[in-house]
């Protein structure tokens, strides 16, 4: 039962065949017994959940339930949810219950979706490895001793582990893909603008996007079809008709043509993820694709402007937990200027202050212009790189990290290492460009490899058509491990 | 030494919009503490901005009201710093590109030695921009209680050039702003609760010196009176300082209006470093041509315009037309006035006369002036039909003042009305001709005098009630 997609357990609860109660009964037991050693979930209501669940029965037993109604899910500690702690992974936020829904949280529940309970993050979804979280790591289901990836590595890991079917998640420089690749899923960020970021906790404002994490990419548009769509509460969510990703799931890939970004299979690419990137490739020319090599210049650029400009917008975005309204006080402290620096002293990890004080540096009166406005105009370049690149194909694809997941602990000590590792998925969120993430099989210390798709502007259902023809012709995204 | 004031005022002008500039909450006045606050105002993780499409469209308007530019894109930029009572850790305002910029006003000063003088004021720029909330540090021993109400209300920052010369040309440039930005309707000009108020940045030079000297900003004067005060002590403290041999050191000062001085509240080497950056939460404000359009149509007629129209519509002279047209209230009066049957000119006689005057002893305006346009007008009638002389009207207008009775009824209750009975009159005359034959003698042996003394005998005679006009026509005729 646990290994069931969304779409097989939403057709088994309108067939009636089981209830919402005892799915999310089910999920609950398996949570119970995995969740202590893979930490992926910070916060279980069995009480909250079964009434939700109780009431969706309650819904379809009056004919009122949606398609997907009953389906269980764990939202990212991200999202708000009102009567929920809403963490964001830290501890500035332990004691913070939401007295709101995100929009996410909202179409959600909209949908009957039951909430198992909420996902381990980075700390402000800052972090590749979800060590940076004031709960402690997450552990990489298919190795306890390998990472998860981050920042939704909480939401990977459950999707992995099955103990949740999907879950919600956010991309901010790969925070979606990256993860799912280290966990064996699949996973999508849209477009910047198609899902509404009213609600989700703001890291880096014009790079945060949410997004799923499921089994199957059928899975993802399913979820996707939940989850985006205008909200006028957010200033740049995009106005535009509502899309069904389903719709072309089934299209044939022949005379697909795929770009493969030399700079992503440059130095630095792990023989072992090469390999599986190699294989899949090979598996879409059968199905028909064509293949041709593309340049994206300046994908090492990448890195210093979304170092840059990310910390750049967090270190004003999180200047609002200050320990005045909610959220961490400092329990001593002497007037004004040191309640702020004891509370945001304590609040804090060290990876969140890292970044804001780089943020705040190159904000500063006298080095906005050097730091600021010059990664800007990289940003810009990057972008005209991918449109240059959309020239010559349809589908960008590559890894989508250099290398497997690492070891609990191993790149702790050097943050620029561990930034090193996001070069191929901090581009798609610079040029706001959808990406997903496709398991394609195992390094050599079996740990999964995902494959990188980066579709042009809102061309979702189009690489999700591409994953899930690729899914129908492999079982990587079946495969579960053994826990 | 001879020394040249130059200042250069920042008016923040609250907006009257229903909600706030980027929130659903009302920005009503005067409600209970952090009622009036949605989550975007208590900066809740998660919260977003929504640009109020109201605010833009009474920047727009207060552009086209000065004859400025208003920007097809504009930006809006987070200025942060830390307070209690500014939620998000930072202030959404416009800092490179504003909504609006130039433009320029002409004022009306009055020295207070010297003849009255107008002057072009130049304007750099307007931008939109959020309140902060209020910290209350009364009422909670050794604490600070935080307000959000305010939190969120939109502003229009207003900055002038620095083309002011003196404390007179720096409060008369106020209450032009405030003129305006009440007549077009975007602020309700309150100053007391803060909707229009007033930071001025002084400083002095020597005549015919080039170069600005150093300036020190005067912030939140909310009253006119506060702002002159301020000004002219800021002024006389500079020369001081610098005749004594000190060097002005640039910074922001407060006004104590209980002392009358300035104190230092910061120096620029203490002052933020904001960090201003374009708000990505928010996308450029895009204003096109067809949005300007709709704007403009919507204005009411502006002062100027109206003056002119006063003056070709009601054959008045540009001086009364100017006086009636100081606020959007008293021209509204004037016409109604006028709509109401009244002489246009004995109108515009009466309310910027008796009218005007009264007011100003009762320190009332025009929107609380106990005689309505249509009582006024039925009076003027009446001294126009010479029902009643203008002395007569002074009273008639003191005593419809204090009741709501109309003129006809006040002319009646006092018996107020002129005999316009000629047969009456010339009867009356008569025998005022037969009791004074010797005044008469007088008259035809040519002193003219005598003419004055059987007039005043005629209007005792007839108690004040014949219209003089008459008397002295049907006398002239009588004598011959």
């Amino acid at each position: 039962m646990l290994n069931k997609t969304l779409k097989q357990l939403a057709a088994q609860l309108a067939a009636k065949e089981i209830s919402a109660v005892e799915l999310a009964t089910e999920y609950l037991a398996r949570i119970d017994a995995l969740n202590p050693q893979l930490n992926a979930l910070i916060s279980v209501d069995r009480e909250k959940t079964l009434a939700e669940a109780q009431a969706v029965d309650a819904a379809r037993a009056a004919g009122q339930a949606g398609a997907l109604a009953g389906v269980p899910l764990v939202h990212k500690d991200i999202f708000c949810q009102q009567g929920w702690k809403t963490s964001c992974g830290s501890k500035m936020l332990d004691n913070f219950i939401s007295p709101y829904d995100a929009h996410v949280v909202e179409q959600c529940r909209k949908a009957g979706l039951v909430t198992l309970g909420r996902a381990n993050m980075d700390e402000f979804a800052m972090g590749s490895s979800n060590e940076n979280s004031f709960y402690g790591p997450v552990k990489n289901p298919w190795d306890l001793n390998a990472v998860p990836g981050g920042s939704s590595g909480g939401s990977a890991a459950a999707v992995a582990a099955r103990l949740a079917p999907v879950a919600t998640g956010t991309d901010t420089g790969g925070s979606i893909r990256q993860p799912a690749a280290f966990c064996g899923i699949t996973g999508i960020k849209p477009t910047y603008g198609v899902v509404s970021r009213f609600g989700m906790i703001a890291y880096a404002s014009s790079l945060d996007q949410g997004g799923p994490l499921a089994q199957t990419a059928e899975d993802c548009a399913l979820l996707l079809n939940v989850m985006a769509g205008f909200d006028e509460r957010d200033s740049t969510s995009l106005q535009r008709d509502k899309e069904d990703y389903t719709r072309d799931l089934a299209a044939p890939l022949s005379g697909l043509k795929i770009g493969l970004p030399k700079e992503y299979f440059a130095e630095g690419l792990a023989a072992d993820v090469a390999k599986a990137i190699d294989a899949a490739i090979a598996e879409y020319r059968k199905l028909g694709a064509e293949v041709v090599e593309i340049s994206l210049p300046n994908t090492k650029l990448a890195i210093p402007s979304y170092y840059v400009i990310a910390p750049a917008e967090a270190s004003s975005n999180l200047s609002r937990f200050d320990g005045v309204r909610y959220g961490h006080r400092a329990a001593e402290y002497s007037g004004l200027a040191d309640m702020y620096e004891q509370t945001r002293a304590e609040g804090f990890g060290w990876e969140v202050k890292r970044r804001i004080l780089t943020g705040t540096y190159v904000l500063s009166h006298g080095y906005y212009d050097a730091y600021y406005l010059q990664a800007q105009k990289i940003r810009r370049i990057i972008a005209d790189d991918f449109q240059k690149a959309f020239a010559q194909c349809d589908v960008i694809m590559g890894p989508v990290t250099p290398n497997t997941a690492w070891n609990l602990g191993e790149k702790n000590a050097d943050p620029v290492a561990m930034y090193l590792e996001d070069i191929y998925t901090l581009g798609v969120n610079l040029a706001g460009l959808p990406g997903m993430s496709v398991p394609v099989g195992f390094g050599s210390n079996d740990r999964p490899v995902g494959l990188q798709i980066i579709g042009n502007y809102f061309s979702e259902a189009k690489m999700l058509n591409v994953a899930h023809r690729f899914q129908q012709v492999t079982d990587w995204h079946t495969r579960a491990p053994a826990l | 030494m001879q020394w040249e004031v130059v200042i250069g005022l920042e008016v923040h002008a609250q907006l009257s919009t229903q909600s706030k500039i980027f929130s659903t909450a009302s920005t009503a006045f005067g409600a209970a503490p952090n009622t009036q606050t949605a989550v975007v105002d208590i900066a809740l993780p998660g919260a977003l901005p929504v640009m109020n499409k109201s605010a833009v469209e009474k920047a727009i308007r207060f552009g086209l009201a000065i004859g400025a530019d208003i920007n097809k894109k504009s930006v809006f930029a987070r200025k942060n710093y830390f307070y209690p009572d500014l939620p998000k850790g930072y202030q959404i305002s416009q800092f490179e590109l504003p909504v609006v910029e130039h433009g320029a006003i002409t004022i009306r000063v009055e020295p207070p030695k010297g003849e009255a003088y107008d002057k072009v004021v130049n304007l750099t720029r307007a931008h939109l921009e959020e309140d902060a909330g209020k910290s209350l540090h009364e009422d909670f021993h050794g604490m600070t209680g935080i307000d959000l109400n305010r939190a969120g209300t939109p502003l229009l920052e207003i900055v002038s050039e620095p083309d002011m010369r003196s404390a007179a040309e720096a409060v008369a440039y106020a209450k032009a702003l405030h003129s305006i930005v009440t007549w077009i309707g975007i602020c309700d000009g309150n100053m007391q609760e803060g909707s229009f108020r007033c930071d001025a940045n002084v400083s002095v030079r020597p005549v015919g010196q080039k170069e600005f000297g150093t300036r020190r900003e005067i912030k939140n004067l909310n009253s006119f009176k506060f702002l002159e005060q301020a000004i002219n002590y800021e002024v006389r403290w500079q020369i001081d300082q610098i005749e004594d041999g000190h060097k002005i050191v640039q910074a922001t000062v407060l006004f104590d209006p209980d002392t009358g001085e300035t104190r230092m509240m910061r120096t620029k080497e203490d002052a933020h470093d904001y960090r201003y950056f374009p708000d990505p939460d928010l996308p450029p404000l895009m204003i096109n041509d067809a949005w300007i359009e709709r704007v403009k149509g919507e204005m009411p007629e502006l002062p100027a315009a109206m003056q002119a129209r006063f003056q070709s519509q009601y054959g008045i002279p540009a001086y009364d037309a100017a006086t009636l047209t100081a606020s959007k209230a008293l021209a509204a009066y004037y016409e109604a006035t006028v709509a109401a049957g009244a002489d246009a000119k004995l109108a515009s006689n009466w309310i910027m006369g008796e009218i005007s005057a009264q007011l100003n002893r009762e320190e009332k305006s025009i929107a609380e002036c106990p005689v309505e346009a249509e009582r006024l007008a039925l009076m003027i009638k009446r001294i126009a039909d010479s029902t009643i002389n203008n002395k007569s009207a002074k009273d008639v207008l003191r005593w419809m003042w204090e009741s709501p009775k109309t003129a006809d009824e006040l002319i009646a209750e006092h018996g107020l009305k002129q005999e316009t009975d000629t047969g009456a009159i010339e009867a009356m005359i008569d025998g005022v001709l037969a009791a004074n034959a010797a005044m008469v003698e007088e008259f035809k042996s040519g002193k003219e005098k005598a003419f004055n003394a059987l007039v005043g005998q005629c209007m005792k005679a007839a108690k004040g009630k014949a219209p003089p006009a008459v008397v002295n026509e049907i006398l002239r005729k009588k004598l011959g």
